[in-house]
């Protein structure tokens, strides 16, 4: 490593020890800002000489890439970004932070794919899904998928790990029809994890004719875009792989959308020689991601706290939540989007049948979307108030980003 | 009404549902069946023809590529101007407000509108994010507009238009004026589910596709109080 680059890395991991040191969070988001100042090319060259996995996508990428952590620690130490840092500050700071390993598997804020793959080389990119996420601020759908295209065309001898079941990734992992029959197509291996969010990929990416769906297959109307024929694919309980094995995958997280997250992080680890069969008893190890999933007990309501910031994220929120006193927790401030209008790309009819109550910046967005959801629900100004609204038992939290926050450190403050 | 049931259309989701337009089709939807009055609502893809009989059309937002075919194919399909012809009520939000004019901009081409509206869009400088506010033409007598607007494009009123509300926050049409109206056709930037914030304007739309003078209040409590929230940030806001 340069000389330029050492002094960077090691400025970069002083100024995060002394970020948490203060109480300022973990540090990661400074540290790595310090030292891209010193040394621009700095994650450029705390990237060299390590094997990595790029995962991106608008849902499950947090979970995912602690995941596949997990299977890749089968061959050796493994850098990550494990709070959710995922842009360059953070990346710069997860490797700095983790000194020499062979591998890194690294969270990537879907906007920023395209420059991290320039600035990281990676071995493996791993793409899970896009769905509208605060287009007050993101772009659109569309776009986000032709900036990947683009990207990875770039690349042709990336590793593409990738869900056959949403058309915008399948479309932005297929490089664009050329007429130069040198180049040569990319390594693809798509996995199938289910998906229940379909409503951003009614129009074909390629030509704009209505996509169809049947089952788990869908197709493009008017062009050659269809699903491919995944190599992974999942159960309730299990994962199969590309030679037709099953594995049980018994995991601390809930849902069925978290053993899709599983099958990703194998197939992930695939690339790099790592067999399911050694990394399936590691992912079991995994409890919570960055305060996801955890549990709490506070008054006699044990409290779980589940994260949902989209509309793809609210229904898989609802798979994963007992049948059990609930809250609804909404904000809209900066990190959130300052646009509720999703609320109403929600069915909260789920929820029917179970004591629900709400809270939050946004709590009258969300109570006139309950009603005419015919959802009935209980109005309280703070989390206290809420765990003596509910009898001893499970309470489950869901809330959007910085809601969560706020909860994870009204919790973390008492207990 | 051309029948004993209200029928609600909802034009194109699968191109035009960008943000929790569904919203306004449910809205609407129960504000009619809290009166009374049964309610059919039909979602009419884009490969599908559509009906020239119902009661209520209501076409969403969408990004530049769905708007520009969802006008294409509503020109072809020529319903919407049969249903409009016979009397039915339009409400069109943010793309779907621009393409009921006589022209609007997406990817950097001007595309023909539906010219059901004297108005053009084209793309403005910048993008118009954020709250929407603004006083509603007193003709309509409803209480002030509030919504949430995300668009890039600016619109020109002509003179067969009256816009629907003089802007107090946000930008609108141009930063002066927002949305238009015609007899029974009405546009506006306010995006997504623009009548839940504003449920005197759904009421408004359902007293044109009835005929009612008036109608049954309804309880309005969490509206109400939405609306009175959002006015206090906006006014918070645009405190010096």
């Amino acid at each position: 490593m340069p000389l330029r680059a050492k002094v960077a890395s090691s400025v970069s991991r002083t100024a995060a020890a002394l970020s948490r040191a203060a109480g300022r969070g973990d540090g990661s988001v400074i540290g790595g800002w310090l030292g891209l100042k010193i040394d621009p090319d700095l994650l450029a060259h705390l990237s060299s000489g390590r094997a990595i996995a790029l995962v991106s996508g608008t849902n499950g990428k947090t979970t995912t890439t602690r995941l596949a952590a997990a299977a890749v620690g089968v061959l050796g130490r493994v850098a990550t970004n494990s709070f959710g840092a995922n842009m360059p500050t953070g990346h710069t700071s997860a490797l700095a932070k983790a000194g020499s390993t062979p591998y890194a598997v690294l969270e990537v804020d879907e906007h920023y794919l395209a420059q991290v793959i320039e600035a990281t080389e990676p071995h493996v990119v791993a793409l899970l899904n896009l769905s509208r996420d605060q287009l007050d601020r993101a772009k659109e759908v569309a776009m986000m998928a032709q900036l990947w295209r683009a990207a990875l065309a770039r690349h042709p001898d990336i590793r593409i790990v990738a869900n056959a079941d949403d058309p915008m990734v399948v479309w932005a992992a297929t490089p664009p029809a050329s007429h130069d029959h040198q180049i040569t197509p990319p390594h693809v291996t798509w996995f199938s994890a289910g998906q229940r969010w379909h409503d951003d990929s009614w129009v074909c990416p390629e030509c704009g004719s209505t996509i169809q769906r049947s089952g788990d297959q869908w197709w493009c109307t008017g062009c050659a875009l269809r699903r491919p024929e995944p190599q992974w694919t999942v159960d309730e309980e299990g994962v199969v792989d590309p030679t037709g094995a099953w594995y049980k995958v018994k995991l601390q997280l809930p849902g069925k959308v978290n053993v899709g997250n599983a099958a990703t992080a194998l197939a992930v680890a695939a690339e790099f020689g790592v067999r399911p069969f050694d990394a399936v008893p590691r992912l079991g190890d995994v409890t919570s991601v960055a305060g996801r999933y955890a549990q709490v007990v506070r008054d006699g309501r044990t409290v779980r706290l589940l994260l949902a910031k989209n509309p793809a994220s609210w229904l898989e929120a609802f798979d994963m939540a007992d049948l059990a006193p609930t809250l609804l927790s909404i904000n809209a401030r900066d990190p959130d989007g300052l646009d509720t209008s999703w609320l109403f790309d929600v069915d909260f009819a789920p929820l029917r049948g179970r004591q629900v109550l709400i809270t939050g910046d946004r709590a009258y967005d969300l109570a006139v979307r309950l009603d005419v959801n015919d959802v009935p629900f209980q109005h309280v100004r703070t989390f206290d108030e809420a765990v003596r609204a509910v009898p001893p038992g499970r309470l489950e939290v869901i809330a959007n980003y910085t809601a969560f926050q706020d909860i994870r450190a009204e919790l973390d403050r008492v207990n | 009404m051309s029948t004993e049931t209200l029928r609600i259309v909802w034009i194109y989701p699968d191109l035009l549902s960008t943000y929790g337009d569904r919203g306004n089709v449910l809205i609407l939807a129960r504000r009619a069946r809290q009166r009374g009055f049964p309610v059919e609502v039909l979602e009419v893809r884009s490969d599908q023809q559509l009906p020239t009989t119902a009661d209520i059309y209501l076409i969403g937002g969408g990004e530049d590529g769905p708007q520009a075919l969802g006008a294409q194919r509503l020109l072809a399909d020529g319903g919407l101007h049969r249903a409009v012809a016979q009397g039915s009520v339009v409400f069109g939000v943010c793309a779907g407000y621009q393409l009921l004019g006589t022209s609007f901009f997406a990817k950097g081409t001007q595309y023909r509108g539906l010219e059901l509206l004297d108005l053009s869009s084209d793309r403005g400088e910048t993008r118009a994010v954020g709250e929407l506010a603004g006083e509603i033409d007193a003709r309509l007598g409803l209480p002030p507009l509030t919504g949430f607007e995300n668009h890039g494009g600016r619109t020109r009123l002509g003179p067969g238009v009256a816009p629907l509300a003089r802007v107090t926050t946000g930008i609108g049409n141009d930063g002066n004026t927002e949305g238009a109206w015609r007899g029974k056709l009405l546009g506006t930037y306010s995006h997504g589910p623009a009548l839940a914030r504003n449920p005197a304007l759904a009421d408004l739309l359902l007293r044109w596709a009835t005929g009612a003078q008036q109608l049954p209040p309804l309880d309005d409590t969490w509206a109400d109080r939405l609306r009175a929230e959002r006015q206090t940030a906006v006014a918070v806001a645009a405190r010096p």
